[in-house]
């Protein structure tokens, strides 16, 4: 069953005729050719296809097209502001959070949603936010200090 | 991964609709929450639904609420990150918040629901055993009606309940409860993260100044076809002076009435033992009040 859908990607206004079985990342990746979504484990345990739906951190792999009516997604793609990275990009970069990249952008996701309601978050409340992420390069140690960096950028910048 | 396949899709405003729906359409449907479960049955063990009734866009089902007479109703449809994180049952309930934050990662709480986990009827699920603990009321609407049953009478089976198919989980009702109410909820699996339980212990009882314990409530999660409560090792303690010696005791009574079966996760002996640690923890644990933070909740069950 098909279904016309409007829903904000990004940002932009998207109406499309989409069939309601399909999983929000599969319609992301395939058929709007935003690829910055990963898939790892297609069941909910890795968090590489984590996307931001209605301001909260979300897989995309269980989520179906149907019920994206008026939703606002926000992706890995819409997370640059204007044509400055974000702060967790560019601790991320800094400080080697990312090795082969497939966790990160999920990672990234999750990060900002960590500091969207907390901007000094502790260790162990950063390894809570990315318990749902994994990745098998970093080891993580790398991660949590990219975190707590771009926290303090994101203080620096709004005391 | 397999990917899901068609079916049709109805995004019911009431309801009425929504029941209806499954009466007209006949066998094959099911009801979407947050779908975490549903999609990965979908994906993982081959359910073929021929349509899907999407509850998220029917008003009054999400929710927590505070009752002039002391109780506390919960919509099915409240995100258990929602619950996790609620000023309310934090501060009432703590128990019942850990129990929300033990299931998954925040990307699935924000999408699961308190009445998915209810209706799922998993045995693991994180949420039974504080909800049978605490004497909850389920409310279960239907086009032809509305019924209450406790959710201690809720589950029949491994994915089975009382529900008809066409029946809706609507809200859970917390009854009052004493001021002295103190309880834990233990949830024992190797990982300390995204796992499910070997064995779920939950228990709630009224704790005196002089450390007497009445309405003394043990259940266990994962050990049973369904969650089940320990009676004898609530006997055990009922009426008692905590002591570590009465907790280890009731911790080995609770050991002999789980049912438990081996399986990829653990044997049946094991989990055996660890229901009689984990019982004598959670008791313990509960008069001392909250775990203070995610590193504690984990190093207070050792
Ligand atoms: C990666 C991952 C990790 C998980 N970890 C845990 C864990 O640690 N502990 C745990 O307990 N669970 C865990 N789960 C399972 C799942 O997240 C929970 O059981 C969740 O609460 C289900 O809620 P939902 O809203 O997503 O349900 P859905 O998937 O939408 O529905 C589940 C079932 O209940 C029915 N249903 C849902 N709501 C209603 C209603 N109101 N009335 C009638 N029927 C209804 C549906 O038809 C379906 O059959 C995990 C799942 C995933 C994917
Ligand atoms: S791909 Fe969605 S959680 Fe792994
Ligand atoms: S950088 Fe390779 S999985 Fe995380």
């Amino acid at each position: 069953m098909n279904k016309k859908i409007d829903f904000t990607l990004n940002g932009k206004a998207v109406s499309r005729d989409v069939p309601t079985h399909r999983l929000l990342l599969d319609l992301l990746r395939d058929e709007i050719g935003a690829t910055g979504t990963k898939e790892g484990c297609g069941t909910g345990d890795c968090g590489a296809c984590t996307v931001m739906m209605n301001g909260k951190p979300v897989n995309s792999c269980l989520i179906l097209s149907g019920e994206l009516a008026g939703a606002d997604i926000v992706t890995i793609e819409g997370l640059k502001i204007g044509a400055e990275l974000h702060a967790v990009q560019k601790a991320f970069v800094q400080d080697g959070g990312a090795q082969c990249g497939y966790c990160t952008p999920g990672m990234l996701m999750m990060s900002k949603a960590l500091l969207d309601s907390n901007n000094n978050p502790s260790e162990e409340e950063i390894r809570y936010a990315l318990s749902g992420n994994l990745c098998r390069c970093t080891g993580y140690a790398k991660i949590v200090q990219a975190v707590q960096d771009a926290a303090a950028m994101l203080r620096s910048k709004n005391p | 991964m397999k990917r899901t396949e068609a079916f049709d899709f109805y995004q019911p405003a009431t309801l009425q609709e929504a029941s209806q729906l499954l009466k007209d359409n006949g066998p094959g449907g099911r009801f979407l929450a947050g779908g975490t479960d549903l999609v990965i049955a979908m994906k993982e063990k081959g359910l073929l639904p021929k349509y899907i009734v999407d509850l998220k866009r029917v008003p009054g089902l999400s929710g927590i609420r505070e009752n002039s007479d002391g109780s506390i109703a919960i919509g099915a449809l409240t995100t258990l990150y929602t619950i996790e994180t609620s000023a309310l049952i934090k501060k009432k309930y703590p128990f019942l918040a850990q129990s929300a934050a033990e299931v998954g990662s925040i990307q699935i709480r924000n999408r699961a629901t308190i009445g998915g986990n209810i209706s799922n009827a998993s045995p693991s699920a994180d949420t039974s055993p504080a909800l049978v603990a605490l004497g909850v009321t389920a409310t279960i609407a239907s086009a032809s009606g509305e019924r209450k049953i406790p959710v201690e009478e809720f589950f029949k089976g491994p994915g089975q309940s009382v529900m008809n198919a066409d029946e809706i989980l609507t809200e859970i009702t917390i009854p009052k409860t004493a001021a002295n109410l103190v309880g834990e909820y233990i949830k024992f699996s190797p990982r300390e993260m995204m796992d499910l339980a070997y064995v779920g212990v939950a228990a709630v009882y009224n704790l005196a100044a002089d450390k007497k314990c009445t309405g003394v409530r043990i259940v266990l999660g994962a050990v049973a076809p369904t969650p089940i409560r320990a009676k004898r090792a609530e006997a055990v303690l009922e009426g008692q002076i905590l002591s570590e010696a009465l907790a280890e005791k009731a911790g080995q009574t609770a050991a002999e009435e789980a049912k438990p079966i081996s399986d990829v996760r653990s044997s049946a002996d094991y989990r055996r033992a660890m229901v009689g640690t984990m019982t004598k923890r959670a008791l313990l644990n509960a008069a001392t009040g909250p775990a203070k933070s995610w590193y504690d909740r984990r190093d207070r069950r050792y």
